[in-house]
This record gives C-alpha cells, structure tokens and sequence, in this order.
C-alpha cells in the first residue's frame, strides 16, 4: 500500500530534536490515533483472506494461518444478492456505465456554467448561483419523489440515462462554485485582451481557459469519481434493478438474509467495492484534499 | 468582472445564457420547484399516489404520533450532538497535533483521511463486522481472558446508535481535521511570534487566540458536516438496517421506506419537510451572519 504521497512534506525547517518529552507525546498521540483509523482495513483484508472455519474459530485480528484468495475469486464471481447469484462484478460493471457519462456529462455542464458565472455574468446570474449554492444544502429526500415523477413522465426513471442525469443535477452546485472560484481567480486581463481581439465566448474557453485550468478539472474529476462511486441512494431509487451500483450490490449481498453468512466473502467485496475511491485517494493526495475542501470555501 | 456594462438587451450575452440553462432549469424546477411540491403535497392526504386532497396538518400530527419516528429524531439528536461535538474537538486536536512541524506528516493525513474516500455502504459493513458480538470486539476482549465482557452494541437497541456514531466518526474526522489543518495554516506566523514573545504557553494561544481567529472555518465546518448529518441514510442501512426492531431509525430511513416500500406518500412528504426545516433552522443564521452586506469574507473574525 502506498501511503507516500509524492508532495513536499512539511512546510518549514526541519524539526530540532526528535526526541523531546513534547514531541514524544505528539507521536504517540498521532500513532494511536493512526491504529484506530487503520484498523478497519487491516481487519477488512485480514477476514477476507482466510477460510471460514479459521473465522469461526480465530480472532478477527489475527492474521490468517492459512491464507487463502478464494473468498475474493467468490465474491467477485458468484456473491449471491438474493436474487441472484453473479458476484459483484455486475456491480462493478454497473457502476462503471453509471460513473464515466456521469463525471464527462456532469462536468462538462457546470465548467461551461462556472465560465458563464465569472466572466460573462447577465441580469439574474447570481441570483440563480446564490440559489444553486443553498440547494445543496437542501436534503435530497426532499426533492426525491417530485424527481420520481419527472424522470418517468421523461421515460427515463430506472434507466441508466436517469441516474446519469440526476448525479449531474445534483453534481452542479459544488462543481459550479469550484470552477466559478477558479475561473474568478484567473487574471482577468487574460479575458480582457482575448476580447479585444475578437474571440467568442466559446473561443476563449477552449483556447484560453481550458488550457490553463487542468489542476482544476484533476479535481473536479476526483470529487465526481469518489461521490458517484460512493453513492447509494440514487443508484436505488433511479438506476433500476438491472443497473444497480456496486453499493447497493454490495449491500445486498451481504445484508441478505438467507443462507449462511460467509464473512470473508463478504469482506472481499467491500474492499473490492473501495478499492476504486481508495485508489483514486492514493494516487491524488493533494487534489483530493483540495476537492474537499472545496465544499468550505465560499465564492 | 461584468463584462456586459451595455443596456441590457434578451439577445446581449446569448451564449452564457444558453450555457447557463442547465443550472436555471436545475433551480426553477428541481430546486424550487421540487421543493414546494414536497411541502405542498405534505399537506395531503396522499397514500401511494400523490392527491391534491388537503388535510391541513393531520400528516404532520400522525408523524409525531408515530413512535418510529419519534425514535427517528432521538436518534438524529444523539447522533448529531455526538459526532458533532466529537470530531469538531478530536478534528482539531489532530490537526494542532499535525501543525507542529512533524515529520511524516503526509503519510499521517493519508492514514486520517482515508476512510472519508470510502462510501458509507462500505464503512457500515466494515463496522458491522468488527462490532458483531458472535466474532469481533466483544469475543476478542473475551478470549484475553474477560470471559464475562459484554459488547452488545449491535444487539441491544440501546446502544446500536453509538455504533453509527463510531463509524460515523471514523468516516468523518479526517475530513474535519483537514479542513481545520487548512484554518490553522492559514493564521499569520507573526501571531505565534507575538504570542510566543510574550511568554504565552502554546495551549493558550491556541484556547483564545488561535480559536477565535479560525471562527470562520469552525462555523463553516460546523454547517457542512450538519448539512451531512441531517441526510445520514446509507451508514443506517449498512450498518444496523434500522435495527434491532425500530431502535436505530434515522428521519431520512423513515421518508424513503414511507415513500418507496410502503405507499405512504404523505407520511413520507411530510417527514421530509420536517428535515427540510431542520437544515433551514441550521442554515438560515449562518447564511444571515456569513453574507451580511457590508462584511467581506476574509475580514476575520471581528
């Protein structure tokens, strides 16, 4: 597992002395504190590498006697959802056709509005920012049922095309303001000369903006990757059975009640079903953080 | 940087409007829209399709009526109060901690923050597991000899909701600590100086002068994690189901059973609006205080 992350470390001097009465506490402190926050994933590939008459008889915490890969090989290809029993790699493959139009469409939409906001505002534009920006505030059970009604009066509710569209809805408010912030913050002088000189709204984002916002859109990518991947009440009520995410194949499989419950099968799929965010995570480091923070600043 | 300073014309500026339909069509109807037709219809006597049949407010009363629901708020307020309180103080005390020119300080955030890129569907069963009596905690703490320990935090209701809150926890703080790292190291180094020269002990500064200078990014934290709290639905289901019996419902559990698996429209409606105003009495003071006319942001505190 690669916990490196390739950015600079600490900002500053190195420190003085490593060994002092504070900074001993201050390591210890922070290693506690990293026990328990690794514990749920070294418990996760621990149960699922062994056998179940070791999980029976052991101790979650041990490590496995004898290590075995057939509880991913089964929870890959023949986990049961108590409908049927296909793995949750249907999952997987759900969740893929939901993810990629989801992010390509999602951010597509709100960089182009991000762009309108900062550069080419007009009566009312604000106005409906300000708005977009409390709606996600706004519980999603509320506006649940009204958007049942509508995406079946559309003929797309329980379609693949439906969940993308509400993910792009529902993506807009945080997208919108991470794109308009940086859009904002971009010399405006910029926007100025390439106005001068005759270029369009669109010339001027595809050839002036686009090109200078990569960092922005690396993390407008990860937001979308990890909260589409990671949803679960969406991909149930509009996805519709045959499309179910890997969330809620995951949660059926091992919330189902009938027959004997195979813990290290059901361990293996719940960190094949992290594995995609959490790979996202190691490899991103900053621009993960900097997509989550996104949530704190405001425009 | 309004460009358009010209008399306002429809057709000025055409292609930022057409570019900005998407998010009007997401504010008038989804937004608004949706919005007033769930208060709307709360109102109704709607079973399992929506009826334009008022009835005042007989759903809200049979809602408070409901001892599910009831449960449901407990619940919500335990759960709340808790994790907020909790990984605010523990949040803050790990980015202090973080903010002393450590070494390996990249690995330690990736360890915090990692759970935070995992969905709560994954962070429920992993819970789920490690709190099952049969096998986890409650058997290993047993096997080192404490033969008579009990853990039932999953199979009496008393507890199951403080095993959301565990997981919850463990989900949430790195994302707090993050944010308060942000805060911390965004404080004038001359502060510190200052403080230092005078001969303040480093708690102290940090108790009444950093605190109250980070007001912002802790109200602002404060909002973002209520907001998610309110919504917690999917952590419930992974992890407890609601159970054992009714004992660790959550509101946003109640409105998708009433609305989706048991024709309830209206209960469902009208629990929904209730969460509505519970995010609004949250909401409402800070956006009043964060967007006051005259203040800018990043005025500091005072």
């Amino acid at each position: 597992m690669s916990l490196n992350l390739p950015s600079s470390g600490p900002r500053g001097q190195r420190p003085k002395r490593l060994i002092s009465p504070a900074s001993i506490m201050i390591y210890s402190v922070l290693f506690v504190a990293a026990v328990y926050y690794l514990i749920p994933l070294y418990v996760m590939v621990m149960t699922s590498l062994k056998g179940m008459p070791e999980i029976r008889l052991g101790n979650i915490f041990s490590p496995p006697v004898e290590v075995t890969l057939q509880p991913w090989a089964t929870a890959w290809n023949s986990a049961c959802t108590g409908l049927y029993c296909e793995g949750i790699k249907v999952g997987f493959f759900n969740s893929m056709k939901i993810l990629v139009p989801s992010v390509i469409l999602s951010i597509i939409i709100a960089s182009v509005n991000g762009y309108a906001l900062s550069n080419w505002r007009f009566k009312g534009s604000e106005l409906f920012f300000t708005i977009l920006i409390f709606g996600a505030f706004i519980p999603y059970q509320v506006m649940l049922y009204p958007l049942v009604i509508i995406t079946r009066e559309l003929g797309i509710f329980g379609t693949l095309t439906g969940v993308i569209v509400i993910h792009t809805i529902f993506g807009m408010p945080i997208l919108t303001l991470l794109f308009r912030n940086y859009f904002v913050s971009l010399p405006p002088e910029l926007f100025k000369a390439a106005r001068v000189d005759g270029a369009g709204f669109w010339r001027i984002f595809l050839q002036i903006m686009l090109p200078m916002s990569l960092p922005i859109f690396v993390v407008a990518v990860i937001l979308q990757v990890t909260g589409i991947w990671n949803d679960f009440l969406f991909g149930v009520i509009f996805a519709g059975t045959k499309n179910f995410p890997m969330t809620v194949q995951l949660n059926n499989i091992v919330n189902s009640t009938q027959g004997v419950k195979e813990y290290n099968v059901n361990m293996a799929a719940t960190i094949l079903t992290g594995a995609v965010p959490l790979l996202v995570y190691f490899f991103s480091g900053k621009y993960f953080v900097r997509g989550i923070a996104a949530g704190a600043v405001k425009g | 940087m309004a460009v358009s300073r010209r008399p306002f014309a429809p057709l000025r500026n055409l292609n930022a409007k057409v570019a900005a339909i998407p998010m009007i069509v997401t504010v008038l109807v989804v937004f608004i829209g949706c919005t007033v037709w769930t208060v709307v219809y709360s109102f109704t006597s709607s079973r399992s399709l929506p009826t334009l049949d008022f009835v005042g407010m007989d759903q809200y009363v049979r809602l408070f009526r409901t001892s599910r629901w009831i449960v449901s708020l407990q619940n919500l307020a335990i759960f709340g109060v808790l994790s907020l309180s909790i990984s605010l103080v523990l949040g803050f005390v790990l980015a202090a901690l973080m903010d002393q020119k450590i070494r390996f300080e990249n690995t330690f955030r990736t360890i915090f923050l990692y759970p935070h890129a995992l969905s709560f569907i994954v962070t429920g069963l992993v819970w789920q597991w490690i709190l099952t009596p049969a096998y986890g905690v409650q058997k290993v703490v047993r096997d080192l000899g404490f033969e008579t320990f009990n853990f039932p935090i999953l199979t009496d209701g008393r507890f199951t909701i403080y095993a959301i809150v565990i997981a919850g926890l463990w989900q949430g703080t790195g994302l707090v600590m993050a944010l308060m790292l942000a805060g911390l190291r965004g404080i004038d180094d001359e502060i510190w100086k200052a403080a230092r020269v005078d001969g303040i002990p480093a708690w102290r500064t940090y108790l009444f002068i950093v605190i109250p200078m980070m007001r912002p990014v802790f109200i602002t934290t404060l909002v973002i994690i209520s907001a998610a709290i309110v919504k917690v639905y999917d952590l419930v289901v992974a992890l407890s189901n609601g159970g054992p019996g009714i004992s660790s419902e959550v509101p946003a559990k109640y409105v998708y059973d009433f609305m989706f698996s048991r024709g309830n429209l209206g209960q469902g409606l009208a629990a929904s609006t209730i969460m509505l105003t519970t995010v609004l009495i949250i909401l409402v003071p800070w956006a009043a205080l964060e967007f006051r006319p005259e203040k800018r942001r990043g005025g500091g505190s005072k």
